[in-house]
């Protein structure tokens, strides 16, 4: 259903349910990269400016449906592949993920919308060449989450599924189903999976062994002052016209 | 009563049940009088005692700022534009078409989803793409089509509410000026209607006519579709 990648960059993304460790490991990854001197960009899911001011005042007012919810995202993925993502692959940059595509199929799907339509929907955007699907037991995901922070979101714990009550209850349950569909995942589309539960430092080891690999021949952007890429290095033309606000 | 169909999978974690009311539609493009028709028949059905609920394009409260926003910065892809646009249809579909639909009412929605596959083929995004996101769309029970020429569109809007670079397709950059823009722009629009018209099913209605005889058009098939369930409900035990 993902296109093959056409560009000349390279897409590296990670997957996996709240609480699986990835947004350390590609924090980790990126700065390797970006020392390594390549020409790295990072982008995270669910934070395009422009559909933010949308999707808070749905969440605020809970007036978000499974369809609308799994639209808006699929809106703020593709206003970042079009701004930023795709342009930049096409420069040869290195594109990292912090979720994808697949953290659509898992959660939407998880809520109740038809698999092939999700799909279908995020059918302009391309097969990464590393997808890493961090996986950890559900358990351990949800002791993380919750003894880390002080209270979990409305939508985050899918009480909008009415599955329990209880928010605690809810979260498990829908992270639960969320980890089913990750599974089922890794055979449709090739996830690499990667043991969340092993200490930070040996699952680093691991994806940079990974990325070596995909990197052997790769030659892309230059970035001889090793400068990092914001948004506004792609879209200096487009704020300058007066913005969206 | 109807059990609610869609054009794909629609909205699978919901049961919608039976749908008492109709879904008409009434597709056109830019120009071609479609608000004007829509309040008259509003009217009208009215009259005859029925109740009816309308609804246009972009008017879910969940988008219409973000879109709004989107507008007026120029700052969106065609398939970020094109997401924006379908949340915003399923919002009313599912918070506003539908449960009027299954309280009876007779909805008349000003343009549904053809119009903005319409639109977006032309700004590069795939029609097939775009027909399959719109697989949560119900099948409405009746699509008329307001068909007009151009002349009569550019009549129409010169001496009403005027161009707008929008409806001429200005951002498509295919010509220098208003009128050339619209002109090329509807024409393209009016072959995507075309083969949409044979693809959904629409009932095509003259537009070139004045207000009256288009109103009298609309009408006839309406009342087909509404005696029909008149005589189905009637049935005796």
């Amino acid at each position: 259903m993902l296109r093959k990648n056409d560009t000349k960059g390279k897409l590296i993304v990670v997957e996996g349910i709240d609480g699986s460790g990835k947004s350390t490991q590609i924090d980790l990854l990126y700065k390797w990269l970006l020392g390594a001197g390549y020409s790295v960009y990072f982008s995270e899911w669910n934070s395009s400016a422009l559909v933010k001011s949308t999707t808070r005042a749905a969440k605020k007012t809970k007036t978000f449906t499974p369809t609308t919810f799994s639209i808006l995202h699929c809106t703020d993925f593709a206003d970042r592949w079009e701004n930023s993502i795709y342009p930049l692959l096409k420069a040869g940059v290195i594109v990292l993920a912090d979720r994808y595509a697949f953290t659509a199929f898992a959660r939407d799907v998880a809520r109740g919308v038809d698999p092939q339509w999700v799909r279908s929907m995020y059918s302009f955007a391309i097969m990464p060449d590393a997808a890493l699907y961090f996986r950890v037991p559900l358990g351990v995901a949800v002791e993380r989450i919750t003894g880390a922070r002080a209270s979990l979101k409305y939508y985050e714990a899918g009480m909008d599924l009415g599955l329990s009550e209880n928010i605690n209850e809810s979260f498990e349950l829908f992270q639960g189903r969320i980890l089913n569909e990750y599974d089922k995942m890794v055979d449709e589309f090739g996830l690499t999976m990667i043991d969340g539960t092993k200490p930070v430092k040996e699952q680093q080891k691991r994806v940079r062994s990974i990325i070596k690999k995909i990197l052997v021949g790769f030659d892309g952007l230059p970035n001889p002052n090793r400068m990092p890429i914001s948004v506004t290095n792609i879209q200096a033309a487009k704020a300058k016209k007066g913005g969206s606000k | 009563m109807n059990k609610a169909t869609f054009y794909g999978a629609g909205f699978p974690y919901r049961d919608f049940g039976k749908l008492s009311g109709k879904l008409i539609v009434l597709e056109g493009t830019d120009g071609v009088g479609r608000s004007t028709q829509v309040k008259m028949l509003r009217r009208w059905l009215e009259d005859e005692g029925y109740a009816v609920s309308d609804t246009g394009l972009t008017r879910s409260e969940l988008t219409s700022a973000g879109l709004e926003a989107a507008k007026s910065g120029h700052t969106l892809g065609p398939i970020t534009m094109s997401l924006f646009y379908a949340a915003d249809f399923a919002d009313r579909l599912e918070n506003l078409i539908i449960p009027a639909l299954q309280a009876g009412f007779v909805v008349l929605s000003d343009r549904y989803f053809y119009s903005a596959v319409a639109r977006d083929s032309l700004r590069g995004v795939n029609r097939v793409w775009a027909k399959e996101l719109y697989g949560i769309a119900l099948k409405p029970d009746l699509i008329l089509y307001m068909k007009a020429s151009i002349p009569s569109l550019v009549s129409r809007l010169i001496h009403g509410r005027g161009l707008n670079y929008w409806e001429a397709g200005m951002d498509l950059h295919i010509a220098d000026n208003f009128y050339d823009s619209f002109v090329q722009y509807q024409t393209m629009i009016l072959e995507q209607f075309d083969i949409m018209s044979e693809e959904y099913n629409f009932l095509t209605v003259n537009a070139d006519q004045t207000p009256e005889k288009i109103f009298e058009d609309l009408k006839k098939p309406i009342l087909e579709l509404l005696h029909n369930r008149l005589t189905k409900g009637k049935k005796p035990k």
